[in-house]
């Protein structure tokens, strides 16, 4: 900044304007109801955001003020970028009946909200990943898992997913959900775990 | 352990984020050519989005950031580095000028140190998890 925009920005200040360019960060109370922390450094000493709304401005000579701002100051200023923000990926877990690739009846009922919270977002990614309880050997198990992963592929397909989009896995029964002893029944490991972005 | 390799190579070729949302004139500008940009668009390191007058745009990184421009912004992905397994990494990005919107993801979360958002005058320790930003346009 040359001496002459210092002396023009001290008169504008005076004629009501802003002081230089300034950037400014604002934080946000968080969708789960918790507020996070922003460290803003503008060059020695970190200033340290951590309640909502809470504000820090830093001009051009890097000054900082700490200000609260507010849901309508924020909406108004900031309601473009906002309206952006992609969905929050989510995670979801279907349930199978035994040594099948069959959704128990709750699940099956589960599964078109899944696949419709899936088919309303932009470019969904998925990943499906297939697990088996430990009934049955580790190589059959492999294979179930990954046919379990894979039948939801389908379904998600024919409800008009991206195929390319979607990944599949089958860890057999290598993660079960509740641990139990080899060739145990256990209905809560036999899932399929969906990551949806 | 061959599950282990085939994984690591996998993630090693996924891009940092997906173009999830981009309405108006957004474009990218990589190695000194400029792409348009639509929803499904990949997204790495060294990477500048650009939005116009009219334009914005949202992008989901693979370690769950979400981050989306409002008009007339200019964004740098510096670097971004995620291991899903351990959550260990970096994601650091500067908003050169514009409206940003963060909500933090798994990098952010799993070290304090390990997402940096610059502006023209500031660095922005990321230790989580929504804000916004505005960087002024250079004068």
């Amino acid at each position: 900044m040359t001496t002459r925009h210092i002396v023009l920005c001290a008169v504008l200040v005076f004629g009501g304007c802003a002081a230089g360019p300034a950037d400014r960060v604002v934080l946000l109370p968080g969708a789960d109801g918790e507020v996070g922390r922003i460290a803003v450094n503008p060059g020695a000493d970190e200033t340290v955001l951590g309640t909502a709304w809470a504000s820090a401005s830093v001009d051009g000579k890097g000054r900082l003020a700490q200000t609260q701002s507010s849901a309508a100051q924020v909406s108004r200023d900031f309601a473009t970028a906002l309206g952006a923000l992609p969905p929050r990926p989510k995670s979801y877990t279907l349930y199978f009946e035994r040594d099948s690739d069959r959704l128990t009846a709750e699940s099956a009922a589960q599964a078109d909200i899944v696949l419709a919270d899936i088919a309303a977002r932009p470019v969904a990614d998925v990943i499906v990943i297939g697990h088996t309880d430990r009934t049955g050997d580790l190589a059959y198990n492999d294979a179930l898992s990954l046919q379990r992963a894979e039948t939801l592929r389908e379904l998600l397909i024919a409800k008009g997913g991206d195929a390319s989009r979607i990944g599949v896995a089958g860890r057999g029964e290598r993660e079960p959900l509740v641990p139990t002893a080899d060739d145990i029944p256990e209905a809560r490991n036999r899932r399929a775990e969906l990551s949806v972005r | 352990m061959l599950v282990c390799v085939f994984g690591t190579t996998t993630l090693a070729a996924e891009p940092a984020g997906i173009v999830k949302i981009a309405t108006g004139q957004v474009t990218l500008e990589r190695a000194g050519a400029r792409h348009a940009v639509s929803p499904g668009t990949p997204v790495d390191a060294a990477d500048t989005l650009v939005t116009g007058a009219d334009g914005r745009c949202g992008i989901t990184f693979r370690d769950n950031s979400l981050l989306s421009l409002g008009p007339d912004s200019r964004f740098v992905i510096d670097d971004f580095r995620f291991d899903s397994t351990t959550h260990e990494g970096g994601f650091d990005s500067t908003l050169k000028q514009g409206k940003l919107a963060v909500v933090s993801g798994k990098l952010a979360k799993h070290g304090k140190d390990q997402m940096k958002i610059r502006t023209p005058s500031s660095i922005l320790g990321v230790r989580g998890t929504e804000f916004v930003v505005e960087a002024a346009a250079a004068q």
